[in-house]
C-alpha cells in the first residue's frame, strides 16, 4: 500500500508543470481569454505532441493507455496553469463518454481523432432544468434526429462533434450537421467558454445507452476535481508569496495571525482536496467498490474548498486582490464554474447519502 | 500510487483479522459507555491480551515486542481494530507517544526496563508537559530539577495531566539549567509516580469526570539513569513525543469517528423529522453525508502523511493538518449528532431516556477539549504558517 506517486507519475507531473509554464504562462491565458473561444490551434498541437489528448485511451485508438491517476496529475497541472480551451471538454468529458459507450467501430471514427489531435469535442447534457442527474434529461431522439436545447455546454464552438445525452441514449452529432445552432452563454469563467446548443431535427448517431455514462462522468469529475486542486495550489502559492512580501505596520502581513492562519487553512484545504482527488482517481482505476462514493466525496469537498481558498486568497491580497490586473480573480471565476460543473457539493452530498444512508450496508468502505 | 495491499500487508491483515475474530471481547458493548475509571481494568486486560498476541504495538521493533510494522501496516491495524469493533487499549499514551520516544532516545537499560511493561499495561504512563504558566508556550516551563549526587531533585507543578490518576510513570519535562536560552535548559525525566513527594490531585473537567490531574512535585528524587536522552536536550525529546502525538493519533481516532457516523446514520433511520425518518430529511442527509465524506478524507490525509513519512523517515510539521482536521471534524460530528437528537442530545448517562447511554451529550462536551489538547488549533496553524509555508513567526 503506497499513497505516493511513483517515478513515472512524478515525471509526468513535472513534465506537465514545465510544459504549461512554458507554453501557457499567464500572459497567454489572458490573451486567449479575450478571444472568442479561448482555443489556440498551436497550443493544441503541442499538447497533442505530448500525448495529452490520448492520455487515458487505449493504444489501439492511438491513445497512450495510461490510468486515471495519470489523468488527474495532468489535469492538476492544467488547473494550476489555468489552461484555457477544450482539453477538459475533449478528453475528460467527451473522450471518457466515447470510451465508455461507443462501439469499437465508432471509437475508430471518434475517439481516434481525439487522440491524434484532429478533433475536439464536448458533452452536451444540461437543459433548462440544469440537473446533473441523467434521469432529468428531457431531450430524446425521434427517428435518429434530435430536437431541443442544451445549455452550459463547454467549448461547443470549437467542437468538431458533440456528444449529446438524451433520454434514450448517448448520441454523437457532427458540429456541421444541419439544424444545429451554437450560441455563447456569457459566464464568469473567461477561460472555458460556455454555449447553448439548439438542435432542430439534427441527425444524430447513437453511441449506446446511458449505462456507461455514470462511470464516464465519474472520470470527468475526478479530472475536474484535480483541476480545482491545481488552481487551489496556485492560489495558495500566490497568496503565501504575497503575504511574505507585502509589508504593513512595518512587517510582512504574513506575520499577522489573522493572515497566517488563513494561509494555514488554505494549505489544509488544498491538501485535503488533493488526498480526496488522488484516492478517487485510484478507486476508479481499480474499480473499487467505493469508487462512486469516493468521487462524490472528492467533488463535494473540492467544490466548496476551491471557492473558500479563492475567498481567502483575495482577502489576503487586499485591494490588489480586487483588481482585474491581479490573476486571482481568473482562478476565482474558474473555481465558481467548476464548483457547479458535474454537480456542486449539495448534489454530491445527496449522492453520498443515497449510496451510504439508503444502502443497507452502513459502510461502503473498501477493505 | 497503489492502495492495494501487497502480499506482506495482506498476510498481516489476515493474521490480525483472524486473531481479532477470536479474541475481541463479546461483552464490550456493555462496557463501552461507562466512565473511564470503571472501564480501565477491562481495557488493561484487553491490552494484555493484545500484547500476548504481539499486537499491542505493531510498529515497534521486533526486539521490543512489536512487529516492526510499516506505517501502512499500522494504518491497516487501526482499520482492522475498527472493523472488529475492538476496545481501545488502556496505556494509550505509553503505546502511542512515550514508548516510541523511549525507543528513539532511551538507553538499552531503559528500553529493557520500561518497554515490556508499557506493552503489558502493567505500568500506565502519563505525560507531564503542561504547567500553569506553560501551556502553548511549553518552553517556558518552570518545574526544576537540581542534580544532587546521583539523583535529580524535582520541584514544581504540572497540570492537565491525562491519566494522572492511573499513571504509574510519567514522562516529565523539567528545567535543568536556568542560565541558558529557554529551549536549551530542558531535560526529560522518567519519573516513578510512587516516589515520595509526588502528589496527584484529580481535576474535574467540564464533562464532570476527571480524566486529567494536577501533579505536584516536592523534593522528588529521580535517579540520573532515568534521564531520557541527553541532559539539556529535553526540548528535542519532548518535541519528538509531540510529533508522534500529532502524526499518528488520527489513525486510531478514525476508529471512533467511523463508529460514530455509522451509528448516526443508523439513528437517522428511526428518529422522526417532520413526520418521516430523519434519514429522509434533505438537510439531515446533507449534514450526514458531509460528515461521512470528511471522515473519509481524514483517513486519506493520514494515509498520505504515512506515505510521506515512509519516504522521508520522520514525521514533519505537516502532521499539524491532521491534528486540526480530526479535532475540528470531531466537533462538527458531535454538533450534527446534537441536531439529529434534538432535546434528547442533552440527556446525560444517568437519565433513562438518554440515547446510547449518554455518549452524545458526553461527546459534545468532550470534543471542546480536542482543539486544546495536544497543541491548540491556533498553535497548529502557527506551525503550518511558519514551518510549512515559511511565513515569519507571528509571536
Ligand atoms: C483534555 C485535555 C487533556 C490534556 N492532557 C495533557 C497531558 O496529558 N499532558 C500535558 O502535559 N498536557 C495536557 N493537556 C494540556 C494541553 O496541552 C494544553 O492545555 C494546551 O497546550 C494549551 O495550553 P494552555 O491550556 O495553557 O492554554 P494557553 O497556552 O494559555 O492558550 C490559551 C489560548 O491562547 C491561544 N494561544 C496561546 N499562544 C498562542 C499563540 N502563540 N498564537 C495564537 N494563539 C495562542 C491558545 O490557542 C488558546 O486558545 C491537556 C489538555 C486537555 C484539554
Amino acid at each position: 500500500m503506497e499513497f505516493g506517486l511513483n517515478e513515472s507519475q512524478l515525471l509526468l507531473r513535472d513534465n506537465a508543470r514545465k510544459f504549461f509554464a512554458g507554453e501557457c504562462p499567464m500572459e497567454e491565458v489572458r490573451r486567449l481569454m479575450e478571444t472568442e473561444t479561448a482555443y489556440d490551434q498551436a497550443l493544441w498541437a503541442k499538447m497533442v505532441e505530448q500525448g495529452y489528448t490520448g492520455i487515458i485511451f487505449p493504444e489501439e485508438y492511438g491513445g497512450v493507455g495510461l490510468g486515471k491517476v495519470e489523468l488527474i496529475l495532468l489535469m492538476e497541472e492544467a488547473g494550476r496553469a489555468l489552461l484555457p480551451g477544450p482539453l477538459f471538454s475533449t478528453v475528460a468529458l467527451a473522450g471518457s463518454v466515447l470510451d465508455a459507450t461507443a462501439t469499437p467501430e465508432q471509437k475508430k471514427r471518434y475517439l481516434a481523432p481525439i487522440c491524434s489531435g484532429h478533433a475536439r469535442s464536448t458533452v452536451a447534457m444540461l437543459e433548462a432544468g440544469a440537473s446533473w442527474h441523467p434521469a432529468d434529461v428531457q431531450m430524446s431522439s425521434a427517428s435518429g434526429k434530435l430536437t431541443g436545447e442544451k445549455l452550459f455546454v463547454p467549448d461547443a464552438k470549437v467542437a468538431d462533434f458533440l456528444i449529446v445525452v438524451a433520454r434514450d441514449g448517448v448520441f454523437v452529432v457532427d458540429a456541421k450537421a444541419a439544424g444545429i445552432e451554437v450560441q455563447p452563454m456569457e459566464a464568469m469563467d473567461l477561460t472555458r467558454k460556455l454555449y447553448s446548443v439548439r438542435f432542430s431535427g439534427t441527425p444524430a448517431e447513437r453511441l449506446g445507452d446511458a449505462v456507461g455514462l455514470a462511470r464516464a462522468l465519474d472520470v470527468a469529475t475526478a479530472a475536474l476535481v484535480a483541476e480545482i486542486v491545481g488552481a487551489m495550489q496556485r492560489t495558495l502559492d500566490l497568496t503565501v508569496e504575497y503575504a511574505k512580501m507585502r509589508k504593513q505596520f512595518g512587517k510582512p502581513i504574513g506575520m499577522f495571525q489573522a493572515v497566517q492562519h488563513q494561509c494555514a487553512d488554505m494549505y489544509l484545504e488544498t491538501e485535503s482536496a488533493r488526498s480526496a482527488a488522488y484516492y478517487a482517481a485510484w478507486a476508479l482505476e481499480e474499480n473499487a467498490p467505493d469508487a462512486a462514493v469516493a468521487i462524490s466525496i472528492a467533488k463535494m469537498y473540492a467544490s466548496d474548498a476551491g471557492r473558500t481558498v479563492g475567498n481567502r486568497g483575495i482577502q489576503i491580497h487586499g485591494g490588489m486582490g480586487f483588481t482585474w490586473e491581479n490573476d486571482l480573480h481568473l482562478y476565482y471565476r474558474r473555481a465558481k464554474a467548476s464548483e457547479t460543473a458535474l454537480g456542486d457539493s449539495t448534489f454530491h452530498r445527496e449522492r453520498i447519502a443515497r449510496l451510504v444512508i439508503d444502502s443497507t450496508a452502513t459502510s461502503v468502505q473498501s477493505a | 500510487m497503489d492502495l492495494n495491499l501487497n502480499a506482506e500487508e495482506q498476510q498481516f491483515r489476515d493474521e490480525l483479522r483472524t486473531w481479532l475474530d477470536a479474541n475481541v471481547p463479546k461483552d464490550w458493548a456493555e462496557w463501552r459507555e461507562k466512565p473511564l475509571d470503571e472501564t480501565f481494568p477491562y481495557l488493561r486486560t484487553w491490552q494484555r491480551k493484545l500484547h500476548e498476541g504481539r499486537w499491542a504495538a505493531v510498529s515497534w521493533p521486533k526486539e521490543y515486542g512489536g512487529r516492526s510494522a510499516t506505517l501502512m501496516q499500522q494504518a491497516i491495524f487501526w482499520e482492522e481494530m475498527a472493523r472488529a469493533q475492538a476496545p481501545q487499549m488502556a496505556n494509550a499514551l505509553g503505546l502511542g507517544l512515550i514508548g516510541p520516544t523511549i525507543i528513539a532516545y532511551g538507553t538499552e537499560a531503559q528500553k529493557k526496563r520500561f518497554i515490556p511493561k508499557i506493552l503489558s499495561a502493567e505500568e500506565i504512563w502519563c505525560q507531564g508537559f503542561s504547567e500553569p504558566n506553560a501551556g502553548s508556550d511549553l518552553a517556558g516551563l518552570q518545574t526544576e530539577a537540581r542534580l544532587d549526587g546521583d539523583h535529580y531533585v524535582v520541584n514544581g507543578q504540572k497540570v492537565w495531566t491525562s491519566f494522572g490518576t492511573f499513571g504509574n510513570w510519567c514522562e516529565l519535562v523539567v528545567r535543568t539549567d536556568a542560565n541558558v536560552p529557554r529551549h536549551k535548559g530542558l531535560t526529560v525525566l522518567l519519573v516513578d509516580m510512587k516516589s515520595p513527594g509526588v502528589d496527584v490531585r484529580p481535576l474535574r473537567q467540564m464533562t464532570g469526570e476527571s480524566e486529567f490531574s494536577e501533579l505536584f512535585f516536592r523534593d522528588v528524587r529521580v535517579p540520573v539513569e532515568n534521564v531520557l536522552g541527553r541532559v539539556n536536550d529535553g526540548w528535542n525529546v519532548a518535541v519528538s513525543t509531540l510529533m508522534y502525538e500529532r502524526g499518528s493519533y488520527g489513525a486510531r481516532l478514525h476508529l471512533l469517528f467511523k463508529r460514530s457516523i455509522d451509528r448516526l446514520v443508523e439513528l437517522s433511520r428511526t428518529i422522526q423529522r417532520n413526520g418521516r425518518p430523519a434519514a429522509c430529511d434533505p438537510l439531515i442527509r446533507q449534514k450526514l453525508a458531509q460528515c461521512y465524506g470528511e471522515i473519509e478524507i481524514m483517513r486519506l490525509n493520514q494515509l498520505r502523511a504515512f506515505s510521506r513519512i515512509t519516504a522521508t523517515g520522520v514525521p514533519g510539521p505537516e502532521g499539524s493538518i491532521l491534528k486540526i482536521f480530526w479535532s475540528e471534524l470531531n466537533q462538527r460530528l458531535q454538533q450534527i449528532a446534537q441536531e439529529l437528537l434534538g432535546p434528547y442530545g442533552q440527556l446525560l448517562a444517568g437519565d433513562r431516556r438518554a440515547v446510547d447511554k449518554g455518549i452524545w451529550s458526553y461527546g459534545y462536551l468532550r470534543t471542546r477539549g480536542n482543539t486544546i489538547e495536544a497543541g491548540t488549533s491556533e498553535v497548529q496553524r502557527n506551525i503550518i504558517g511558519h514551518f510549512v509555508l515559511g511565513l515569519p513567526r507571528s509571536y
